[in-house]
């Protein structure tokens, strides 16, 4: 009993210590510093064009699993999702020469890519998918970026906690060849528990990057003045914005 | 000569600094999916080896459950832990500690002389033959400097998605990201274990004076093994 006792005020100590660190400004920019290490120290060391692994269709996991929102509850959705998302609109807009609203159906006569890949969630799971849909970098394209174009952010139409979801990427992601407006999971449209009509692929970060219920494409200059001003969802809630660690 | 190089007593304490953040956060992390799988995917209690248990908050990087905290301490404590460890691999190779005091010789992995090693620490009686340590003390810290902490930042960085498209060699050796996950989890609690027999010892075998040592530097035990 004597040990443990010592254990809880030594783990007390530690954790007194590190809670002292991290409320204090320079602890706070620290720890944001330590993310853009690991991202400078990513980009440095891999292949700004490196692909993540492809899977055969062979290794595709039964089911995959749902996080986050799984069943959109807003009215606007619920109808879109009677009607079989034939009337779905992706806009693709903010800073580029030709605002753009697709259907469905635009989308689907575009090339497309298949990729099987692996998605890892922040939580510690994985699961393999077969993903189907146009680049990104096609879309952006067709629009035509203008010059202060720094991020991408993915609009969504579902909230999470009073909060509607999106998520950004800076150009590398936006433009790398894996990363794709999924409309398909194994070779049959989305479920709705995975994000239909539209999500987002984002190969090389965490699911959380993976914008699901896409409604809209934006280029931006800055992240600042958007939801929380993280970049994100999760990111307004203390996750890092680079999510390849 | 200092019994301990100021190298090795730098080192020691602040990769125990390091570490310790790096274990109180990774019990947070867990927290977050406590299930662990072979193999490239999982995420369904029917497809993990293990099922691991909640990990009170008093033993958790924050004292509460948040996984982003907690990741902010991981992804951070991980930069010096690892750079650490590349110093203390050059200054123990650089200062002949390695070769001298921890590389074994064939003569020690004799069943002969591991049962007598063995046996003596059994009855605590830790005087050495000669040289600085005993063939289980070369073994235990030639694993820890070894194996198991470099496991730790290969199968950190095989975890990791953005790493994985240069280094997915990597990966693949480990049998896949969530056998890299669970090795990630099995070589943290060898730590432990080393961690927890460590201790013991130290405090078996007179606490005082191994901590002054490990601080000060301490003398170089008299007799034979100064001359080695």
């Amino acid at each position: 009993m004597r040990r443990r006792n010592f254990l809880v005020a030594a783990g007390a100590a530690v954790l007194a210590g590190c809670n002292k660190v991290a409320e204090s400004a320079p602890g706070a920019r620290l720890l944001s510093a330590a993310e853009r290490w690991h991202k400078g120290a990513h980009r440095l060391l891999t292949n700004r064009e490196a692909l993540a692994p492809e899977y055969p269709r062979s290794a595709v996991s039964p089911f995959f699993r749902g996080n986050g929102t799984t069943d959109p509850q807003e009215p606007a959705y619920q109808r879109h999702a009677a009607e079989g998302f034939a009337n779905w609109r992706l806009e693709v807009g903010g800073l580029v020469e030709t605002p753009m609203s697709l259907s469905l159906d635009n989308l689907r006569r575009l090339p497309q890519r298949t990729q099987v890949t692996r998605h890892d969630c922040v939580e510690g799971w994985s699961a393999i998918g077969e993903w189907t849909g146009p680049q990104l970098s096609l879309l952006l394209e067709a629009a035509g970026l203008r010059e202060e174009a720094r991020f991408i952010v993915f609009r969504c139409a579902d909230t999470l906690n009073g909060d509607v979801y999106y998520e950004s990427v800076d150009l590398l992601d936006a433009f790398h060849p894996q990363t794709i407006v999924a409309h398909s999971l194994n070779g049959a449209p989305l479920p709705i528990r995975n994000g239909a009509p539209l999500r987002m692929r984002i190969e090389r970060q965490l699911g959380y990057k993976h914008a699901k219920y896409l409604t809209a494409i934006e280029a931006v200059a800055s992240l600042e003045g958007i939801g929380g001003g993280e970049g994100g969802y999760w990111e307004d809630r203390g996750y890092q914005w680079y999510a390849g660690i | 000569m200092k019994r301990h190089a100021l190298s090795t007593r730098l080192w020691h304490w602040l990769n125990l600094v390091f570490v310790v953040i790096l274990f109180m956060s990774g019990l947070t992390i867990s927290n977050a999916h406590p299930r662990l799988y072979w193999g490239d995917w999982g995420f369904a209690p029917e497809q993990a080896w293990l099922i691991l248990p909640r990990f009170p908050d008093w033993m958790t990087i924050p004292g509460y459950y948040s996984l982003a905290v907690a990741r902010d301490w991981h992804v951070l404590a991980a930069w010096p832990f690892a750079l650490l460890l590349l110093f203390m691999w050059v200054a123990m190779l650089a200062n002949r500690h390695f070769r001298r005091d921890i590389a074994t010789q064939r003569a020690e992995w004799q069943p002969a002389n591991i049962r007598r090693d063995v046996g003596a620490h059994l009855r605590l009686r830790f005087d050495h033959g000669p040289g600085k340590y005993n063939f289980l003390q070369k073994l235990a810290y030639g694993l820890v400097l070894g194996v198991f902490l470099p496991m730790m930042i290969f199968t950190g960085i095989a975890i990791s998605p953005g790493m994985e498209p240069s280094f997915s060699w990597l990966v693949e050796i480990l049998g896949g990201r969530q056998s890299a996950r669970s090795l990630h989890f099995l070589f943290a609690f060898a730590l432990l274990g080393f961690f927890v027999v460590h201790v013991l010892l130290v405090i078996l075998s007179g606490p005082l004076r191994q901590i002054r040592d490990m601080l000060t530097g301490g003398r170089h035990a008299e007799g034979p093994s100064d001359a080695a």
